[in-house]
């Protein structure tokens, strides 16, 4: 390995301008997702930028009808807090079932969004709840941020703030995990706020994705029977050892009926 | 580039250099000798190598030691007692035969520990799943989890 620097900037503005400075260089949140690529020799950075020592990045803060959740807030942080399990339970539930309590102690939401895994559970509650993340330099919204196989909007040198989750009516996720590493096999989340209904599914596809054939039955009746007969074309779906594409598209309307029950119970 | 750090390890300040890319389980082991914390997988996939950071577990084969800087870290050999006697996690381990050949022993320790003082674990099922980051490969889970809810309680009372 080449020899590698370390950089614990005190500020957003300093740790912006060492990614901006050295292209080489990678951000470092909990470390759970590039630790392991690291060891694996995918990744040879110039030096690691750990957002670690940077306070403005932590803590969860209602405000009016939305929860802003710091992009290095751990998932056990998430899990755990108070505002979260209250407001929006369906997302503090998610957390609390990333991988396994150690993982959940060091991962965090920015680093799970901006790695964008094809089966990571995040993305699912971020599109599924139209989201919106905060950037160093702007506010992305969830519909456009991922764009494919762990691809999103992000610059080379862009740093995720927060994320910005509308409270909705009723939300649920119900995933089916791989039950090793607890990896989405497929995840659906599902919302309803007034008359739109949004449907995200991940760990089916390259990256998490919208179903609007399930959202229209949905939007017409918000109940698991407006689902019937609804089948998924398994067409450009993951096949791996951990299941075929053919069984990943029978999961998502039998996991998105799922978690409409949950959501209206 | 060798990086100076700072940490507290089983409650006494460490202070020494070390390359940017060092694993926490490698400097444990191989700067301080604390052997008790075992490398099973290197994968983060087994929960062997699980230390507290801050009284939270975290797999130590993938926290690279200049991201815990001034923190505090807790290894198995942290936990006893100075006159020698066990912790009441590792009493429980070793009466309930909750271990066998050993090796997941320590990890399994450290975790049941941050299991019991931070999270629910008042049910088999509630232990079960606080365990999934831990893989034994002997004893079929059963004994540890009857450990788990023996020393339970004495840790409680310990705490309060
Ligand atoms: C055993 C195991 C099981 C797991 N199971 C699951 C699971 O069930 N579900 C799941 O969703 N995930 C799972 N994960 C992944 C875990 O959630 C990771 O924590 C997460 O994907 C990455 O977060 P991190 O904070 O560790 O990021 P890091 O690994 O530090 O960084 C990941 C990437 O994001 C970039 N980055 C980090 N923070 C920012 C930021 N603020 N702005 C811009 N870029 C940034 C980094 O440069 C890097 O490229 C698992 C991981 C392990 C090891
Ligand atoms: S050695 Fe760290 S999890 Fe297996
Ligand atoms: S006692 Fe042998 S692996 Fe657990």
């Amino acid at each position: 390995m080449p020899s590698l620097s370390y950089h614990r900037p005190s500020s957003i503005t300093e740790a912006v301008q060492m990614a901006h400075d050295d292209p080489d260089a990678k951000l470092l949140a909990g470390g759970q997702s590039i630790i392991p690529s690291l060891k694996l020799g995918l990744l040879a950075p110039s030096a690691f930028i750990d957002l670690g020592g940077l306070a403005d990045l932590r803590g969860v803060r209602l405000a009016g009808r939305s929860l802003r959740i710091g992009a290095m807030s751990s998932h056990a942080e998430v899990a755990n807090s108070a505002d979260v399990r209250k407001h929006l339970p369906a997302l503090a539930h998610l957390a609390s079932g990333i991988g396994d309590r150690q993982v959940r102690n060091r991962g965090t939401i920015g680093g799970s969004l901006a790695n964008n895994d094809p089966a990571a559970d995040y993305p699912g509650a971020v599109l599924g709840l139209g989201a919106e993340l905060r950037t160093d330099r702007r506010a992305i919204p969830a519909d456009s941020f991922f764009q494919g196989l762990f691809a999103t909007a992000l610059g080379p040198d862009e740093i995720i703030t927060a994320v910005e989750f509308p409270l909705p009516e009723r939300a649920a996720y119900v995933k089916f995990p791989q039950p090793a590493s607890r990896f989405a096999l497929v995840g659906v989340f599902v919302s309803l706020t007034g008359k739109s209904v949004r449907v995200a599914v991940t760990g089916a596809g390259a990256c998490v994705f919208r179903v609007p054939e399930l959202e229209q039955a949905l939007a017409r009746g918000f109940s698991p029977e407006s689902l019937a007969g609804i089948t998924m074309p398994a067409d450009a779906l993951n096949t791996d050892l951990h299941g075929s594409a053919e069984y990943r598209a029978h999961l998502i309307p039998v996991l998105t009926r799922r978690a409409v029950a949950q959501a209206l119970a | 580039m060798p990086l100076q750090i700072q940490l507290r390890v089983n409650g006494s300040a460490v202070t020494t250099e070390i390359t940017p890319d060092t694993l926490l389980a490698t400097f444990l082991r191989e700067h301080l000798h604390l052997t008790g914390t075992h490398v099973g997988c290197d994968t983060a996939s087994c929960g062997a190598c699980t230390v507290l950071l801050d009284g939270l577990a975290v797999k130590s084969c993938n926290v690279l030691v200049a991201q815990v800087q001034n923190c505090d870290i807790t290894t198995i050999e942290g936990i006893t007692p100075a006159d020698g006697s066990l912790h009441p996690m590792q009493a429980a381990f070793k009466a309930c035969h909750g271990l066998q050949c050993g090796f997941c022993t320590p990890g399994m320790i450290m975790s049941a520990i941050d299991l019991v003082m931070h999270h629910d674990h008042s049910s088999d099922a509630e232990i079960r799943a606080g365990l999934t980051g831990n893989l034994c490969r002997c004893t079929g889970y059963h004994n540890i989890v009857r450990a788990v809810m023996q020393a339970a309680p004495i840790m409680r009372s310990a705490k309060s």
